[in-house]
């Protein structure tokens, strides 16, 4: 625990803003979106946390400021230990963050697919472009307003779509999902269970 | 090494008596007994695919050992795997670039219905942009079931108006 206390208190030090975050398992810190470039170098290069291990966001739902939140799973291959880093992207209907790619060419496509799910821009990123939906897809996937059943829209390929007169629909859970639901103080209600959304195209979607 | 046979003509001393049969029945003979599988391996149905063109299932014993990379060669697409919206396009075309006679065979839950990706990126059956011949269901399927899905085709097209169709196309 000790070298790990030394990076955050190191960290702090050196960027005053950082806080530290709730964890459960590896240290955390909160950064300013700002610093993300200047404070994950330092990691890098004083720190030995030469590995970034994953790179992802969090959307904390519509009407919560700030809404997107990136987090950094940095690895030192070194030290063998692990450090969250979290930062709260600013505008929270145009959300963007500082790119990392320069630190780490394995950011590029991690910044994609968080851009792709999330429509966070990473600002200075050589290529953003959509990795797993197409382009001109019009929604962020991961985002907490898209339903999980999808929403209806064109066919990617508009000669296709004409050929064949099918578009991407929305496909929603046969006896399901199973998932639990938010909001019950009673725990009998709350707990994860099968909603029921078996409409189709051919069966119209109930009133809720 | 020369031959001793120099016959350039029909010599019935050697082929035996002319056979006469329907059109159909030998246009259709020779389609089902050759026909060239377009493996479209999208996801893991493609492991079993492999599984029936090696040699403990063979799928050879039924002439569609030759699998085809070139959609213009092929007669057969085998749909093997889950199919997202960005690839459909893409399946469409390869569809359209293969000469006709041509069939499909969707392999596995998620061609023939989109199968557990109940998902706004998974197409819902591969039949929404391809006419599908037979459907095989499984997770994958077991490599007999392709060898069966494959001999249904075949019993299908047995029964076509080739020589009809032929005249009229």
């Amino acid at each position: 625990m000790s070298a790990t206390a030394d990076v955050t208190t190191a960290l702090r030090e050196k960027f005053p803003q950082v806080t530290l975050r709730d964890s459960l398992d590896h240290p955390a810190v909160n950064l300013p979106a700002a610093e993300v470039p200047a404070a994950l170098r330092f990691l890098r290069d004083e720190r030995g946390f030469d590995l970034l291990a994953d790179l992802t966001a969090v959307d904390w739902a519509e009407g919560v400021s700030p809404r997107f939140t990136v987090v950094y799973h940095l690895f030192s291959t070194a030290g063998h230990e692990y450090l969250r880093v979290a930062a709260d992207c600013v505008n929270d209907l145009e959300p963007s963050m500082p790119s990392v790619t320069a630190l780490w060419a394995g950011a590029d496509w991690h910044e994609r697919e968080c851009y792709d799910m999330f429509g966070i821009r990473f600002d200075g990123h050589p290529d953003l472009r959509r990795i797993l939906m197409w382009e001109g897809y019009p929604y962020y996937p991961l985002r907490k307003e898209f339903p999980l059943a999808g929403i209806e829209t064109p066919l990617p390929d508009a000669e296709v779509a004409a050929e064949t007169g099918t578009k991407v629909i929305a496909a929603p859970m046969a006896g399901g999902p199973f998932v639990a639901s938010p909001g019950e103080i009673n725990l009998t209600e709350a707990e994860p269970r099968a909603k029921d959304e078996s409409w189709n195209e051919h069966r119209e979607k109930p009133e809720a | 090494m020369v031959s001793s046979n120099t016959e350039l003509a029909y010599n019935s001393k050697i082929e035996g008596e002319v056979i006469v049969s329907r059109a159909d029945a030998v246009i259709n003979w020779i389609r089902t007994n050759s026909m060239w599988p377009m493996p479209m391996g999208l996801a893991c149905c493609a492991i079993e695919l492999m599984g029936v063109g090696a040699s403990r299932f063979d799928i050879a014993r039924f002439g569609a050992e030759v699998m085809r990379f070139s959609p213009r060669q092929a007669d057969c697409m085998i749909v093997a795997g889950t199919v997202t919206y960005k690839m459909a396009s893409a399946v469409r075309r390869i569809y359209d670039q293969m000469a006709g006679p041509k069939w499909v065979i969707a392999m596995g839950a998620c061609a023939s219905s989109g199968g557990m990706y109940r998902s706004y990126a998974t197409l819902q059956g591969v039949d929404r942009i391809v006419p599908v011949d037979v459907y095989v269901s499984g997770c994958p399927p077991r490599p007999e079931a392709l060898l069966d899905a494959l001999m249904k085709l075949q019993d299908k097209v047995k029964r076509e108006r080739s020589a009809k169709n032929l005249l009229s196309a």
